[in-house]
């Protein structure tokens, strides 16, 4: 199944991710990335996909 | 049968184009056309980390020739569109025969404002990697920077030049900094956070001219007075790149005129994406177009969906957002702020080193918030613009997270 990985030394909070797909992602108190899950089910994969792509910061992919 | 979609421009809204169009299961040809040489590349950065030279040019890549293959996108680099025959589906370009197409993308984005007091060497915009490269240069010669224009992109390059020890003087003809985007308060606290960082700055005061050679400008102000630099940031704004459609017959207006499916409004195999795009948007009401990263990604997703799903287009029907990264202060603005409208503000830049400023037009519901250095208050706001939050609810959330607390609410 694919997953999805976060650099969290990169993640600036921008929540773009959050906004995307929030079942996936969420924000911490200092505004860094939480995955809320990493396995991504084929029936999601193009939103998550979206969502990862919309972070400015490229700290998301999703991988196969 | 095979189709050809053709993207004219490659930036983030024409890569993004063609990436969600595989991601939608496009099958057809994909054809990137760009007038840049450079392989696609992000802006953010350039007045940011590239900027300061903390970020490689390598690490703002958009696109690898590699990803293009394996995604199945054809690059056509280094050729600028000039035309479209929109009855005979062709693209015209420079030094190239003409592309068909059946789909085109149009996301040629926007270009800076050029500065209206010469173009020499040494008088700099900021709009793509070379202008970044060049302006590093000159900052790295050291002196002075004068920038003119205190909005985002131009607060940004001052922010850097501070971080890379330069002198800066930040000039803008409005008295109250950014108070074409927020409320006269906030303005004066950017106002403060250019000087608390060692900015000078000149406020209701425009430029009448700029005398002298790279390394020792004088720009005389219409107040009289003369500010000396070294090297000159013009940042007064951006201008659609929309001119090469002026014989095409598509409507044109300060951008490419798009109904509320992104479609052109005389011709619907035609879409736009980007800082190019005005569209409709419906729940707005008006055509607007917007000059932000994440709307270009966003209009790029939905032009995707609607040409692949011709039968069920969606209207682009987006929040508004962007940020801003000025000295130690992250800034965000989500939906719809400033002017006159009616606000409230939680939290204190001095006291709180952070607060969220909430607007409302009808006193009630939020309608757009500005955000400093606040990623809780950021996501309250992103998330309640979505599902329809009131700004009390809000304040209820969001100031009990204050440290010190506010002594009386207002
Ligand atoms: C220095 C800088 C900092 C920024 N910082 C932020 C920020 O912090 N947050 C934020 O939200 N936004 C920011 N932005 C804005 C954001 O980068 C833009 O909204 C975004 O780049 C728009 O993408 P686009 O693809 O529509 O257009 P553009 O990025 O302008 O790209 C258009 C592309 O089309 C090409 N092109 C133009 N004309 C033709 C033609 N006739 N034929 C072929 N190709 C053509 C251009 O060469 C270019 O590659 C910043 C912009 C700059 C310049
Ligand atoms: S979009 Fe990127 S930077 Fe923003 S919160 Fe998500 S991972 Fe972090």
């Amino acid at each position: 199944m694919p997953v999805v990985k976060a650099d969290l030394q990169a993640c600036q909070g921008y929540a773009n991710c959050v906004v995307g797909a929030t079942d996936y992602f969420d924000l911490d108190d200092d505004g860094i990335v939480v995955l809320l899950k990493t396995e991504v089910p084929e029936a999601d994969r193009s939103r998550v996909t979206e969502a990862a792509r919309s972070c400015p910061v490229s700290a998301l992919v999703v991988e196969n | 049968m095979n189709t050809t979609t053709v993207i004219v421009g490659s930036s983030i809204g024409g890569v993004r184009a063609a990436q969600s169009l595989r991601l939608e299961g496009y099958e057809g040809e994909i054809i990137l056309v760009g007038e840049d040489p450079e392989l696609p590349y992000d802006k953010p950065p350039l007045s940011k980390s590239v900027l300061a030279g903390k970020a490689e040019e390598s690490s703002i890549r958009l696109l690898t020739r590699e990803q293009a293959e394996d995604a199945g996108i054809q690059l056509l680099l280094g050729h600028a569109a000039t035309g479209i025959d929109v009855a005979g589906n062709l693209l015209q370009l420079q030094d190239h025969e003409p592309v068909r197409f059946d789909h085109l993308v149009i996301a040629t984005g926007a270009s800076a404002r050029p500065s209206p007091w010469g173009q020499r060497p040494g008088i700099h915009v900021l709009r793509s990697l070379d202008d970044a490269r060049k302006l590093r240069t000159n900052l790295l010669k050291g002196g002075t920077l004068a920038v003119i224009g205190a909005g985002f992109i131009g607060a940004e390059a001052a922010a850097t030049a501070r971080s890379l020890g330069l002198e800066v003087t930040v000039i803008d003809p409005l008295p109250i900094p950014m108070s074409r985007i927020f409320n006269p308060e906030i303005g004066h606290w950017f106002g403060d956070l250019h000087r608390n960082n060692g900015v000078t700055t000149i406020f209701g005061t425009g430029v009448e001219s700029i005398d002298g050679e790279q390394g020792s400008f004088t720009l005389r102000l219409t107040n009289g007075a003369n500010v000396e630099a070294a090297t000159v940031l013009v940042g007064i704004g951006a201008v659609p790149n929309d001119a090469w459609l002026g014989a095409s017959g598509l409507l044109v207006d300060n951008g490419v005129v798009l109904d509320e499916y992104c479609r052109a409004v005389d011709a619907p195999h035609i879409y736009g994406v980007g800082d190019v795009a005005r569209w409709r948007h419906e729940k707005h009401g008006e055509d607007i177009r917007i000059e932000h990263w994440t709307n270009a990604v966003e209009q790029a997703a939905c032009v995707a969906y609607n040409i692949t799903h011709p039968q069920s287009p969606r209207a682009y029907t987006p929040v508004e957002y962007v940020w801003s990264d000025q000295h130690d202060w992250k800034i965000q603005v989500v939906g719809r702020v400033g002017g006159n409208a009616e606000h409230i503000i939680i939290g204190h830049p001095e006291l709180h080193g952070r607060f969220a400023a909430l607007y409302t037009t009808d006193g009630v519901n939020l309608r757009g918030a500005a955000i400093v250095n606040w990623p809780k208050a950021l996501l309250a706001c992103r998330r309640g613009m979505g599902t329809g939050v009131t700004i009390q609810e809000l304040r209820e959330k969001l100031e009990p997270l204050l440290d010190p607390q506010p002594l009386a609410a207002s």
